[in-house]
């Protein structure tokens, strides 16, 4: 690897030392804490660097041990996905900094924060990898992870909730490892940017299209689109919120970014069939989410039902396949993992007053001596729905006005009508938190919450956490504009590859011009 | 050879099919592990089989005989066996840990983390699903 490749490295091996540092370091619960933030701050400022690398000269490519592409394994970074390991990055130090307060001793002893840095490297390797196998490496890597920390404590739903994620998510892996064979089959070839090149040369493209299909499933699965999220609402509401935070932010996006390369750089020959199914599916998604989290009345359960809606959002643009679209479904995926740790955790303060109960009954009464905490949950619960100042609305009016521009009426509609429904949920969970009377408690109940109730300590680690999540939503709200443009490059350089293919195979690899004309309605 | 392997692969895949739809959580682990064994057997297969002619190098030479064995997908299927022994010690380990939590392996009465009880305006589906439980020697 020449010199010039750490910068696509370090993202991806920084996590995976201080994890093995954290590991041997369990018995030492403070200084594994220590391990743990100082390897996500690192990360965080090694994907700020390397943002600011692409950003000024555009993709970055490396061939790892130098097996040149197209028959090593490459790292390489666009826009599109510098910019999700930096919102990875800095979720992972949130997630590693509100933890301290939050798992415990026996969890952490147990190995929660190598889990939880092994799991932001196969997050960062997912976004990172130019190689479509390795892509599934890195998915299983993650999904180990994964494992770890949903049944980390043992407790009954856990096992239970975990039971679900591990079949269904076990077959979203053994699909996309057959497909990717399938594809390997019918191309010779598995780095992302040459089967750009070898895709268009197949002369089955019938079959190319089952393969994408397969593609496509897999990814469903993992992105919990509809009808294959059941895993998703069997899951997250199981394990610490903080867990949950972490899983509704990064989890489900990788799968959706994981279908955007795919069917932007690869699958792009029949985009009636593909993109058109993706928006069926989009539509779907969003309706049934919403109205999933509507029929809940227990606050972790809403939560991780506007998980399912907001994939659906993010479809939209992909499935137009127009600039304005992508512009929408990258800033909205990038503001949505914001969103997701912002009110998870913000959420996880809330249910720490009510005893670890989630249930609309038992919460209540926050708003006149929890003020702050109803700011830091407000701001990105009206991300959630979309309303000005804050980032969500952004990324709607770039999703809506792409749809309107596409003439796509039907996902225009959906979209607006989904927002509104959301704004009912999120209208309905923010009175029953902060502005309904508190529950009436018995004299045992009221000691027990008491005892759960954060402590000082627990306060110096989830208040900056939760602060600098809602600070951040704000600020991209209000100075959209510097990540705006940002983002319009990245949907370019979804849109016209050519860019990305240069930087993994040389300039002269390049196909004639793009043959992207519009998108599907 | 470019006949048996698709029609094996396709019986370990509908094997497993069968098994997975079971609501046993064992059968389901082991159609899991059928199903990565036959994925494995169609990476395998993608990578156009040929006999006796193994892709090395003859000393002195750059580069393997005409006609040789394409290695990747062996190396391609042997990080997949790698991840699927991971993976299934853990679903194995889970599944046994959750028969000695919830006492059960029937998935459908799993019902700690989506509890039906809670639900006292459908009586009817309560008292079914109180029944089922009963009949399954689960109360």
């Amino acid at each position: 690897m020449s010199a010039t490749g750490w910068p696509l490295v370090l993202p991806i091996i920084t996590p995976l030392l201080a994890a093995s540092l954290a590991f041997g370091l369990r018995r030492w619960p403070l200084l594994q804490r220590s391990v743990s933030i100082l390897g996500m701050a690192a990360m965080l400022l090694f994907t700020v660097q390397l943002l600011g690398l692409v950003a000024d000269h555009g993709p970055q490519a490396v061939a790892v041990s130098t097996w040149t592409a197209p028959f090593g394994i490459v790292l390489v970074a666009d826009l599109f996905s510098a910019l999700l390991v930096v919102v990875a990055a800095f979720t992972g130090l949130v997630v590693a900094l509100y933890a301290g307060a939050e798992v415990g001793r026996g969890r952490e002893s147990h190995g929660f924060h190598p889990f939880l840095l092994i799991l932001l490297a196969g997050a960062a390797g997912a976004f990172l990898t130019g190689d479509i196998f390795n892509l599934y490496v890195w998915f299983e890597i993650l999904l180990m992870a994964t494992f770890g920390l949903l049944v980390l404590g043992g407790e009954k739903v856990q096992i239970d909730g975990g039971v679900k994620y591990m079949a269904l998510n076990m077959v979203a892996t053994i699909l996309l490892l057959t497909a990717i064979g399938l594809l390997y089959g019918m191309t010779g070839t598995l780095n992302m940017a040459d089967l750009h090149i070898k895709v268009a040369e197949v002369d089955d493209p019938a079959m190319l299209t089952v393969i994408a299909v397969m593609f496509l499933l897999a990814f469903a699965i993992k992105a919990g689109l509809f009808p294959l999220f059941a895993w998703l609402p069997a899951s997250y509401h199981t394990p610490p919120m903080v867990v949950s935070a972490l899983f509704a932010a990064l989890l489900t996006k990788i799968g959706v970014y994981s279908m955007i390369r795919v069917f932007t750089l690869i699958f792009t020959h029949d985009m009636a069939i593909t993109h058109g199914a993706l928006g069926i599916l989009a539509v779907l998604t969003m309706v049934a989410g919403v109205l999933g989290a509507a029929a809940q009345t227990d606050m972790r359960r809403v939560l991780t039902f506007t998980v399912v809606s907001q994939i659906g959002f993010m479809l939209i643009g992909l499935a137009l396949m127009t600039r304005m679209g992508l512009v929408g479904t990258v800033f909205y995926m990038l503001q949505d993992i914001l969103v997701k740790v912002g009110l998870f955790l913000a959420g996880g303060i809330a249910v720490r007053y009510a005893a670890n109960e989630s249930a609309y009954g038992r919460l209540g009464g926050l708003w006149m001596n929890k003020l702050w905490l109803a700011v830091v949950f407000l701001i990105p619960a009206m991300a959630l729905v979309g309303l000005p100042p804050v980032s969500g609305f952004w990324g709607k009016l770039a999703l809506v006005r792409g749809a309107l521009e596409a003439e796509a009426w039907i996902l225009t509609g959906v979209a607006l009508a989904a927002s509104f429904v959301t704004l009912y949920v999120v209208g309905r969970l923010f009175v029953t938190v902060f502005w309904k009377p508190a529950p009436a408690l018995t004299e045992a109940e009221a000691q027990a919450r008491a005892a759960y109730a954060p402590t000082r300590g627990d306060m110096a680690l989830m208040v900056p956490a939760v602060t600098a999540v809602a600070v951040v939503i704000l600020g991209l709200g209000i100075f959209a504009e510097p990540v705006l443009a940002l983002v319009d490059q990245a949907a370019q350089q979804l849109l016209d590859p050519t860019a990305y293919i240069t930087a993994v195979l040389g300039p002269d690899a390049v196909p004639p011009a793009p043959t992207l004309i519009g998108g599907v309605r | 050879m470019d006949f048996v392997l698709p029609v094996l692969i396709g019986v370990l895949v509908a094997c497993s099919i069968y098994l997975m739809l079971s609501r046993n959580l064992v059968r389901v682990v082991l159609g899991l592990s059928l199903l990565s064994n036959a994925v494995n057997l169609i990476i395998f297969t993608s990578g156009r089989l040929t006999r006796a002619i193994p892709p090395l190098v003859a000393e002195g030479g750059t580069l393997p005989p005409e006609g040789y064995a394409n290695p990747l997908p062996q190396a391609l299927v042997l990080t997949a066996i790698v991840i699927g022994f991971g993976l299934l010690a853990f679903a194995l380990v889970l599944t046994y840990r959750a028969y000695q939590e919830l006492g059960t392996v029937d998935t459908t009465a799993m019902r700690h983390a989506e509890p039906q009880f809670d639900e006292p305006y459908d009586d009817l589906s309560e008292a079914r699903a109180m029944r089922h439980a009963a009949e399954r020697g689960n109360v």
